[in-house]
């Protein structure tokens, strides 16, 4: 256990202070959630989509820290008014770009981020029953860490609930 | 990256109102302790201790007496017991490694508790590839340590017991003296070690009443310099020292001794000892205001650590439900008010605080999580401040939480 200095930069300090378009959308067409409490990290994303594939609006709720509401907030930015298959090819390495760099201990909020983004993405199409060409592929970068985040939170419920019986 | 955090701290311009309470990571150093320290860079006392001349036996007679001092409060035999390092991380380092090297043909068990800060869990975990074994005993949701388990774990293998008199993330002052007790009825050949760097200064604590062999204590959690501490042996116990190089008038740690900051350590003694009772009955004032305030005031938030007598005076530790401690910290930042969390989000690994694990509390507890120390400097004008901008913080973080994480 030890800690890092973490020189956040005026970006990420200005949409932490100033989130863009936070909050449950009530008419969302799609929403999706990566990462979990236990890590410390969640976000759940809202999109508008139209019926030409194309985001009409987005918006957040975050869990987490600063790099974690910074980048959930440019990400709902970024694929403000762009069509799915565009949206789909932002990777959290342009998150990253965008909110003017990440201490590397938070690449992983631009990751959850933009996992959370493709998966709403793919699930729009799972309930359209569409399969696009470019969505074939198998899971991303970004979806794959989301999961591999997700299941050490199942781990450490699963060693916590053995810690109690222990106890017990 | 300085860039950055010039950015970061011309965000902070304008302030009114500025209240630290991260002593738990690092303090101020009042003035009056800059002042008595001052002298001894330039004036007086600036040589080797070891050496022929004026400056050397200066340097001398003031780490003797200031050793004096600090043996007078840690209730000592002799001044010779009070081993001074450079602070309480080397001291913990230099009791878990140095008691029991010499030991390993006795025996090659070491006890501690599940939740001693890392300068002790991480040194014996390290012994572990020495051919040691470490046996970490529970605590209950309090933080207290189970003494029949610790009984249990305590056998003729045992060579050192390390507990904190007082832990230093929640408060929670432990029965050392029992603790002590039960120890040597299982093996009286047994060392215990308590780091008593949240208790000095804070609680009635003598290392004769509470029959320790050996206690670290730390400069700056009484508000002295950084890079100073000390570890008390106690007479006959056998401590190997962990560096080498030239050894002066301190026998465990070589290199030449700091004396500026050891008479500074001693100041910051003086000052908590001086008016011990007024001084702690202030902080334990402003202690169960900061927590009622907060408890009553802010829904969806828990104690951590047990509460009034049996709580350290100047501790308080609370999670915020639904709210993450990283942000909470960087938002009360930006309206003067110093604190840290036991986030995972402030450490390297994406682990919480162990220690709030170890009570039981949830993961996402942990993460939500403040700590923060009050001190006699601390004024209730400052609290109301405090008590002022922590809702308002709070309800922002969770604005931005919304239903994430709401099963």
């Amino acid at each position: 256990m030890s800690r890092m200095p973490l020189p956040y930069n005026p970006k990420i300090l200005e949409l932490f202070k100033n989130p863009k378009n936070v909050g449950k959308m009530e008419d969302a067409t799609v929403t999706a959630v990566a990462g979990n409490p236990m890590c410390g990290d969640m976000i759940t994303f809202y999109l508008k989509i139209n019926d030409q594939d194309i985001i009409e609006k987005a918006s957040f709720e975050s869990y987490g820290c600063a790099a974690n509401i910074a980048t959930s907030s440019i990400v709902t930015e970024m694929v403000k008014g762009l069509k799915l298959e565009d949206a789909w090819k932002i990777s959290w390495k342009s998150v990253t770009e965008a909110v003017g760099g990440l201490p590397s201990v938070k690449f992983h909020c631009g990751i959850l981020a933009v996992g959370a983004l493709k998966r709403a993405i793919r699930k729009y199409y799972r309930n359209k029953g569409v399969s696009p060409d470019w969505l074939r592929g198998g899971r991303t970068f970004e979806e794959k860490q989301a999961l591999e985040e997700e299941d050490l939170a199942k781990l450490l419920t699963k060693r916590m609930k053995a810690a109690e019986e222990k106890q017990c | 990256m300085v860039e950055n955090v010039k950015e970061l701290l011309k965000a902070h311009e304008g302030i009114k109102h500025e209240v630290y309470l991260d002593i738990e990571n690092s303090s101020i150093v009042p003035r009056e302790v800059v002042n008595a320290m001052l002298p001894y860079y330039d004036q007086r006392a600036y040589g080797n201790p070891t050496l022929t001349h004026k400056p050397g036996w200066e340097a001398f007679e003031t780490i003797m007496e200031s050793a004096q001092k600090i043996a007078a409060f840690l209730g000592c035999r002799a001044l010779e017991e009070v081993n001074f390092t450079p602070g309480e991380t080397e001291a913990n380092n230099l009791a878990i490694i140095g008691a029991t090297f010499p030991l390993k043909n006795k025996g090659k068990k070491i006890v501690i508790s599940e939740i001693e800060p890392i300068n002790v869990l991480q040194v014996a975990e390290r012994l572990q590839e020495y051919g040691f074994t470490v046996k970490k005993i529970p605590v209950d949701g309090e933080g207290f340590v189970n003494l029949e388990k610790l009984s249990d774990a305590v056998d003729k293998e045992t060579v050192l017991v390390s507990l904190s008199a007082v832990n230093h993330e929640i408060g929670t002052i432990q029965p050392i003296k029992q603790a002590g007790e039960v120890v040597k009825d299982k093996n009286p050949e047994t060392l215990f070690h308590t780091d008593a760097s949240d208790a000095y200064g804070k609680i009635p604590f003598g290392v004769q009443v509470s029959n320790v062999d050996l206690a670290t204590i730390s400069s700056y959690k009484i508000l002295g310099p950084r890079g100073i501490g000390a570890l008390y042996v106690r007479e006959g116990v056998n401590v190997e020292r962990v560096l080498e190089g030239q050894i002066g008038t301190q026998k465990l740690w070589p290199g030449v001794e700091n004396t500026p900051l050891i008479v500074g350590f001693t100041k910051a003694s003086e000052l908590a000892f001086e008016n011990f009772e007024e001084n702690t009955r202030h902080m334990r004032e402003l202690r169960g205001k900061l927590i009622d305030g907060i408890t009553q005031g802010v829904p969806e938030t828990r104690l951590n650590g047990p509460m009034g007598d049996k709580r350290g005076p100047d501790n308080v530790n609370i999670s915020f439900l639904r709210c993450e401690g990283e942000a909470l910290t960087i938002e009360l930042s930006l309206k003067g008010v110093y604190v840290s969390s036991g986030s995972a989000c402030t450490r390297r690994l994406l682990q919480p605080s162990h220690v709030l694990i170890a009570i039981g509390r949830k993961y996402d507890e942990a993460h939500g999580s403040i700590l923060m120390k009050v001190t006699r400097y601390h004024t209730e004008q400052d609290i109301n401040y405090v008590l002022g901008v922590i809702p308002k913080a709070v309800e922002r973080i969770r604005g931005i939480v919304g239903s994430t994480g709401v099963e």
